[in-house]
């Protein structure tokens, strides 16, 4: 039984809840909520589509909807929570954890393109199914998220533009 | 100065081009070293952002996710795993209906194939037996349950790595099982039966086995069976690579 192809999507359902909530006893709630809804609406998903992009829509909904009543955890979704500095990044390669500090002060629209991109490698129209948005949105988007992390990386002190990065 | 537009770049980095101008825009970046810069680090972030997050995937799921959806509404993981299994057992049922009409000793190849492939290709924790890590070791020991000299065809040149292999049982014996996965997670499987008795040489077939896709053909004794979810002039590709490897 647990190698039902819902059961099989858990992993990659916690990492994303744990990037969209902030904190893992809330993103594991977000998971639980998620998987009740996905259970119940299974009968809906069309076979031969990408039950990925399905779970990863209804959980991105889940969450939208319960950050809509909440309005006390809205502060999430800003993209200047404060942190403790981040140190700057040698050119040895990035700190792991200084990167996941990073993706952490970026709003939730912006760590969640990062991850169904760069982690989970959905392609844009994939990614623009999930979040219900046109393609063109989803390039802006992911361009700005960059651009954001990089700057945190840096330091989010400078604003420096990619492009001048040597 | 740059001579790309960002969102070129962007699709470069994200693997968004069709392979044409892929190749184009690499060729153009070697003449605009700031847009090569600009794109070096936008896939060292990719890659970062990958690693900072990899082990996250590998963490035990605790029991009462796997179990959701039974505090609440019990019933409906009842019902929607019995429309899972139901699922699972028509598609199965499907791939197995012609052992039930044909008075055929055993399924036929493709079709135990496309089996394996349905049941092993999914799996998260334990796609495979034996690690790519202990290839060596694999090899031998298939080689040795099949009788017959086997090699694990190197992909990689097609973005496919080997993820490891197992021993499967066939109607005609052992049968060796080795996965394959690309970047994204796509998998492949390439499996290696023994021929009873009859040994000859086909041409490459084609089967359609609901969603996976089966190029198989027959080598001396041993009978091979590409597996994936992919089109067909995809996986022809690939069947040709594995083909030429086995024999060179």
């Amino acid at each position: 039984m647990d190698d039902h192809p819902i059961v099989t999507h858990i992993p990659r359902l916690r990492r994303y809840a744990r990037a969209l909530a902030n904190d893992r006893y809330l993103a594991d709630d977000l998971v639980q909520d998620t998987l009740e809804r996905a259970w119940k609406k299974y009968h809906l998903w069309r076979p031969g589509s990408d039950l990925r992009a399905w779970l990863f829509a209804i959980m991105h909904n889940v969450f939208v909807n319960q950050m809509r009543g909440r309005r006390l955890d809205l502060e999430l979704l800003t993209d200047e929570t404060p942190v403790v500095a981040v140190r700057p990044t040698q050119s040895d390669g990035l700190e792991l954890d200084d990167l996941r500090r990073a993706m952490m002060r970026l709003s939730v629209e912006h760590r969640e393109i990062l991850v169904l991109v760069a982690l989970e490698q959905m392609k844009y129209d994939e990614v623009g199914k999930t979040l219900d948005i046109p393609v063109g949105t989803v390039m802006s988007r992911l361009s700005r998220a960059r651009e954001r992390l990089r700057q945190h990386l840096e330091g989010g002190m400078s604003v420096v533009p990619l492009k001048a990065v040597k | 100065m740059s001579a790309i537009a960002g969102e070129d770049l962007q699709r470069l980095v994200d693997d968004e081009l069709e392979p044409a101008r892929r190749l184009a825009l690499e060729g153009m970046l070697e003449s605009q070293p700031e847009d090569a810069e600009r794109v070096r680090a936008l896939k060292e972030l990719n890659t970062a952002i990958r690693a900072a997050y990899a082990a996250d995937l590998h963490e035990p799921v605790p029991a009462r996710l796997l179990s959701a959806g039974s505090a609440k509404a019990g019933r409906w993981r009842f019902y929607g795993l019995a429309a899972g299994l139901f699922v699972v057992g028509l598609f199965t049922g499907w791939l197995v209906r012609g052992a039930m009409t044909t008075p055929s000793p055993g399924l036929s190849l493709p079709r135990q194939a496309a089996i394996a492939h349905a049941v092993y290709a999914p799996e998260v924790r334990h796609p495979v037996e034996v690690e790519a890590r202990e290839e060596e070791h694999l090899v031998r020991w298939l080689s040795k349950r099949l009788g017959t000299d086997l090699k694990a065809p190197k992909l990689g040149a097609l973005g496919y790595e080997l993820v490891g292999g197992r021993l499967l049982s066939g109607s005609n014996g052992p049968v060796a099982h080795f996965m394959y996965q690309d970047t994204r997670g796509s998998r492949l499987t390439l499996y290696v039966s023994t021929q009873r008795g009859e040994s000859g040489q086909t041409a490459f077939r084609y089967s359609q086995e609901e969603r996976i896709s089966v190029f198989y053909w027959i080598d001396g004794r041993n009978g091979y069976a590409l597996s994936g979810e992919m089109e067909r002039e995809q996986l022809l590709g690939i069947a040709n690579a594995v083909y030429q490897q086995l024999n060179p």
